[in-house]
């Protein structure tokens, strides 16, 4: 296996490109090492991105906020405003794992490791963030929610990178949440995974909001009917009610070690009923 | 394939070594270094038992590669004592009964140290959710979050 | 909060209180040395291949690739080992046979589970000994797998062992099985007990394997030098069964092998038998050059022992005032692939705890192509007795009577005639009973979504060979060398106790473990016995000192041997010679040793007799999220007679660890097989044992009815705690709930799909 750790982003997207047989990125290494360990994969080229300034920056750009795909969860969760402003992507971010893991995890890698289950992934497509990358054919933007396809299996290109995350500039009253059920109070694959984001308008009804659901189908999930279910509402009993039966609607899961699909369907929906009332509380303080 | 020649530094010294590309901390540690007093209990992130500290930061040593090392300074148990003066947390350990077999004892007090560096005053809560990336099947976990306030008590005090 | 009922601390000047352990500071500091923590010059490192199928005709295996890959020193396969004959010997406190260990370290006919060992290669390297497993070639003839003890016993069921007929049925069956064996243990007359019942309960429950747990992975270092004498360096509960089982299999004379054992990483009975060791030997042997072996996670639970899984029936009368009167139970334990589940001992166990005229057991140990079960922890007893004390609970709700006082009423007591045979001398059933009665825990208001739950625990501990040498130094000072690994705070007590007989201050007894060639036999660290059988020999060889020092003395005075005596830490002329002559210490007896006839020392061989049961009693309070099925444990108390406490914090601790591995059990931890008979939790991000944000705080209780036949009165206490958790999980959530759950582990899934069940009929209570 051949370790190399270019300290520029064409470099490293070249060397990608350019390598014919099996060829990883290295960012935090939680996933990739298990699965070398374990003999899931072999690479012969491991690329470490870590030593790319621009991906463990977080920048504050047009309003929003720029997350290199390489910052650590316990570094989004050490930066001063990110927190305040998207609490739910913290919190998502660091229940990856344990407190070991959460200080190398990022969320370029939780995504790009292919999961349906990676704790990040529903609070980045909650807030509508984009995933920015870098490729052979240059750079573009796409919605976190059309990166992953099927496990393991992701739209980018041989060779394309995520840099970093885009969040958009948070209007008011606006915050999110990430709820997960695990078996246990830590240390589990989440066996479902809710991200919720709304908005309120000045008179505290909700004016838009975004419903993401992960562990509950082939990929994480934007779930528009969900969505729909909390506009236009107060974010009362009965919007939630209807909240959870399409959050339970959409979800086309499995039955393996970590579940039923008939448990995640029900506890799909529990969970973003639990999500929004928290997003809820966090957008009208804010 | 050549070996990676790597130079850091652990617990304060300066260190180098070979290894090969694939080869995580956890093994450079031990068996380049013999620096034995760093487990592994999985090799998968789970256990907790290889806990080091890399630039101060709580990591596994399982999931990170020797090659990653190069130029960063590596903490480890064999660097928590000053001498012949344990650090609280390893009195406090041994006054509480806080091991039985010990071989998590290592993971451990490196993970516990890093939380107090943090957070010297955490409460039971915080300090079980910090450590719940460590695994011991012997103690039930009871006397080691009593050793761990305790220890942050008398930081705290002194 | 750790409360004592008695303070026997003050009894006494050392036993009973709480100084620091003398191997301590090692562990905190990483300077102790593990199983995988230890090397030999020009060591190789050895791999197993393992079989890919849960159970398959082994038709040929195709070494001479992989022994010719430059870097490979050796490789074997069962070819290198000699068949070994039928021979059923003790392995803690179950039984295994070497026909069977022979097969379980290395298949040879068959493969009999996934992960079973089919052969094995020593090379330079670890990447070099991977890519010769690679190249090994096994022809396997796949064959119909059963993984599941009631179909395994099911006419038709594929058969693992053609010659396997049932042990213990009479007239003995003709045609082979998956039932190993049936037993039975029988008190009285059931039929006429269950017609004075005023109600009778039948229940049935199933329980899956679960794996011991301990953080260190097996793993050991073996040297066979060119005139064939043997070292090995492993973590193990028992390094003479280390040696007599690598001697038996490598066909050696038990005196050329010595085993060190390493501080052991955790045990709970998993590390009672051999996997790698005589593997490691073997290559050693072939190689030449030292071979370490250390299994990976993945390999932990592939293939090392779990418990049984198990189908357990559990039927039970009572009076209206709770008095028992008939109880039966049949059980069904999985002993993975080959026969010695822990059946007998689950059977023996099942109704221990009480006082009762009309009993039958009945069990079946069953094969099955999983890996073959070792010990864990008062093996066999928490799964019967998760069954009766649920049972128990079920009847005392039933009749409306509190579930301490039904258990008061039947409570085994001293005289008692347990089911199994002996008759009990004093034990602490009514004392752990009256404890939890009476604590504050009892009476605590719960909060919405909680319940409560009751259950009580026996294990009957064993005793067995045991060896201590105690040696006096030149200065005064003792060297202690006893043979029974410390898994948990055993060395600390073995000095405090030699420190009692002596008194000396405790640092100046130093206390190690000595290797199979520096004491006589000892039996395992295992069946709760370490503290008391090595603590009674310590005391006996302490006496021999004192014996000794007292004889040196008397020969010095001029005086008759019994003349002299040993008092308050030195020896003074006795009766009517007091006062004659100065007390001499220990360091002046040490003094004119040399020529008074030589060292003084104290050398302990004896067969530990006299083990008693441990009994307890646990309350849990759990709380249920309804929407989820989500069971959390918030408050514990574990309530348990240790006879007397040498180092309270020490026994603590072994009541903390058993709750905690029991409330794993009784929650999450299972292994997971799919229709392929292959393992799907591997590892423990999908094993789940509870973590620290799991569990509230442990609270003990330690009751003391003293073992009249130990001299500090000690009762083994390790293995008692893991009995009760189970049903005490189960009880509280019943009380929560409304539902009774009988199928472990009560994870989530299950919970919410039992709730909405008893919902839909009205019968949930949340």
């Amino acid at each position: 296996m051949r370790y190399e750790a270019p300290n520029s982003l064409d470099q490293a997207v070249a060397l990608l490109a350019h390598e014919p047989g099996e060829a990883r990125v290295l960012a935090g290494g939680t996933d990739l090492l298990v699965q070398m360990r374990t003999d899931l994969i072999d690479p012969i080229l491991v690329v470490d991105i870590k030593g790319i300034a621009e991906l463990r920056q977080i920048t504050e750009e047009a309003g929003g906020f720029r997350v290199g795909a390489a910052v650590t969860g316990a570094e989004l969760k050490e930066h001063p405003k990110l927190k305040s402003v998207w609490p739910g992507i913290v919190e998502a971010a660091n229940l990856i794992g344990s407190t070991q893991i959460q200080g190398r995890a990022t969320m370029g890698g939780n995504l790009c490791n292919g999961s349906p289950a990676a704790d990040s992934v529903p609070a980045l497509i909650a807030a509508g963030a984009k995933a920015c990358t870098v490729g052979p054919k240059g750079r573009r933007e796409l919605p976190v929610e059309d990166v992953m396809i099927a496990p393991r299996k992701l739209s980018l290109a041989k060779g394309e990178i995520i840099a970093s995350f885009l969040l958009p500039p948070r209007p008011a009253h606006t915050s999110d949440a990430y709820l997960r059920f695990i078996p246990r109070t830590e240390m589990d694959i989440a066996v479902v995974g809710c991200g919720v984001c709304l908005t309120l308008d000045s008179k505290g009804k909700c004016s838009a909001a975004r419903v993401a659901l992960g562990a509950v189908a082939e990929r994480p999930l934007l779930v528009a009917p969900a969505a729909q279910a909390l506009v236009g509402t107060s974010v009362d009993e009965p919007a939630l009610q209807k909240l959870a039966a399409a959050a339970s609607a959409a979800c086309r899961p499995i039955d393996d070690k970590r579940g039923t699909k008939e448990y995640r369907i029900k506890v799909a929906g529990v969970l973003a009923r639990r999500a929004a009332v928290i997003a809820l509380e966090r957008a009208r303080k804010v | 394939m050549a070996k990676h020649h790597v130079t850091a530094t652990v617990n304060g010294d300066s260190v180098e070594f070979l290894c090969d590309a694939q080869e995580t901390l956890l093994d450079c540690l031990r068996d380049q270094l013999g620096l034995t007093g760093t487990k592994e209990g999985c090799s998968t992130g789970d256990c907790g038992a290889c806990s080091v500290t890399v630039n101060g930061r709580l990591v596994c040593s399982c999931l990170m590669l020797g090659v990653e090392a190069n130029g960063q300074s590596i903490g480890t148990i064999e660097g928590m004592a000053r001498g012949n003066e344990l650090h609280p947390l390893q009195r406090k350990f041994i006054e509480h009964a806080a091991l039985q077999c010990g071989i998590c004892t290592p993971g451990f007090l490196i993970a516990a140290k890093s939380l107090l560096d943090r957070q010297p005053n955490p409460t039971e809560t915080e300090v079980r959710y910090w450590l719940a990336g460590n695994l011991c099947r012997c103690t039930g976990y009871d006397k080691i979050v009593r050793a761990v306030l305790d220890a942050a008590a008398e930081i705290r005090g002194a | 909060m750790q409360e004592k009922v008695k303070e026997p601390g003050s009894e006494f000047e050392y036993v009973g209180h709480r100084p620091d352990r003398p191997d301590g500071v090692d562990k905190v500091t990483g300077r102790a040395k593990f199983g995988a923590d230890f090397t030999m010059s020009g060591q190789l490192v050895g791999k197993v291949l393992r079989s890919p199928h849960a159970h398959a005709r082994i038709r040929a295996i195709d070494t001479t690739a992989a022994a010719k890959l430059p870097g490979v020193k050796a490789v074997v396969t069962a070819a290198d080992f000699k068949d070994q004959p039928s021979e059923f010997i003790p392995a803690g406190e179950m039984l295994i046979n070497y026909r069977d260990v022979v097969r379980n370290v290395m298949a040879r006919e068959k493969a009999l589970y996934e992960g079973h060992p089919v052969a094995a290669v020593a090379a330079t390297n670890a990447v070099i000994a991977k890519q010769a497993l690679k190249l090994i070639k096994v022809d396997y003839e796949v064959l119909p797998h059963v993984i599941d003890v009631v179909e395994a016993m099911k006419p038709g069921a594929p058969i693992l062992h053609e010659d396997m007929y049932t042990a213990g049925v009479d007239p003995a069956p003709k045609t082979p099985s998956n039932v190993a064996k049936r037993l039975e243990f029988v008190l009285g007359d059931v039929t006429a007990g269950f017609k004075q019942a005023d109600v009778v309960l039948e229940r049935e429950f199933t329980t899956k394997p679960v794996h011991q747990g301990y953080i260190e992975p097996h793993a050991c270092v073996a040297s066979v030098s060119e005139d064939g004498q043997a070292d090995v360096w492993v973590t193990t509960q028992g390094h003479w069964i280390v040696r007599a089982h690598c001697a038996r299999l490598l066909g050696w004379d038990v005196s050329k092998v010595r085993v060190t054992s390493s501080e052991i990483g955790g045990g709970f009975g998993g590390k009672t038998v051999v996997y790698l060791e005589p593997l490691a030997l073997a290559l050693a042997r072939k190689a030449r050059r030292p071979v370490k072996m250390v299994m990976t996670r993945e390999e932990v639970f592939r293939a090392s022992g779990p418990t049984s899984g198990a189908h357990v029936r559990v039927k039970i009368g009572a009076r209206k005032d709770g008095r028992i009167v008939a109880a039966e139970a049949e059980l069904k334990y999985q002993a993975g692939a080959f026969a010695g589940s822990p059946v007998q001992p689950g059977a023996m166990c099942a109704y221990a705890p009480y006082d009762l005229e009309n009993v039958k057991v009945v069990g079946y140990d069953v094969v099955t192509n999983r890996p073959k079960v070792a010990a864990y922890r008062a093996p066999g007893g928490p799964i019967s007795e998760f069954a009766v004390e649920s049972v128990i609970d079920e009847i005392a709700g039933k009749l409306g009577v509190d579930p301490i006082e039904m258990r008061l009423k039947n409570a085994a007591k001293q005289g008692t005639r347990a089911a199994y045979g002996p008759k009990f001398g004093p034990i602490g059933m009514v004392e752990t009973l009256e404890a939890a009665k009476a604590h504050a825990h009892w009476r605590t208001p719960l909060k919405k979504n909680q319940g409560r739950g009751v259950a009580s625990g026996f294990w009957f501990n064993i005793g067995g060979e045991t060896s201590v040498s105690l040696s006096l130094n030149e200065d005064g000072t003792l060297s202690l060398t006893a043979g029974t690994p410390d898994i948990g705070g055993l060395r600390a007590s073995l000095c405090m106790m030699a420190a009692e007989e002596l008194k000396v201050p405790l640092d100046k007894i130093r206390v190690q473990i000595g290797d199979t060639g520096q004491l006589s036999y000892n039996f395992l660290t295992g069946g709760s016995r370490a503290t008391f059988s090595s603590g009674m020999a310590t005391v006996e060889a302490a006496r021999e000192v004192k014996k000794e020092a007292c004889k040196r003395a008397a020969k010095l005075w001029e005086l008759p041997e019994d003349a002299v005596e040993y008092t308050d830490g030195a020896v003074r002329p006795a009766g009517p010679n007091a006062g004659k002559h100065n007390p001499m210490s220990l360091k002046q007896i040490a003094g004119i040793a040399g020529k008074t006839g030589g060292p003084i020392a104290g050398y302990a061989r004896i067969n530990a007799a006299g083990a008693a049961p441990s009994l307890a009693t646990h309350i849990c309070d759990v709380e249920v999220d309804p929407d989820t099925g989500k069971v959390s444990v918030v408050r514990y108390t574990a309530i348990q007679d240790a006879g007397r406490a040498i180092h309270p914090s020490y026994v603590e601790g072994q009541y903390q660890g058993g709750v905690a591995q029991g409330i794993g059990w009784a929650l999450n931890e299972e292994y997971i097989y799919g229709d392929d008979g292959k393992l799907q939790n591997p590892g423990f991000l999908d094993y789940r044992v509870p973590v620290a944000s799991d569990l509230p705080m442990i609270d003990t209780v330690i009751v003391e009815v003293p073992n009249p036949r130990h001299p500090y009165g000690v009762r083994g206490v390790g293995e008692t705690p893991i009995v009760p958790p189970m049903a005490a999980v189960a009880n509280a959530l019943a009380n929560a709930t409304g539902v009774r759950f009988t199928e472990l582990p009560m994870s989530p899934p299950k919970v919410l799909k039992a709730l909405d069940e008893a919902r839909a009929n009205g019968a949930a209570k949340i």
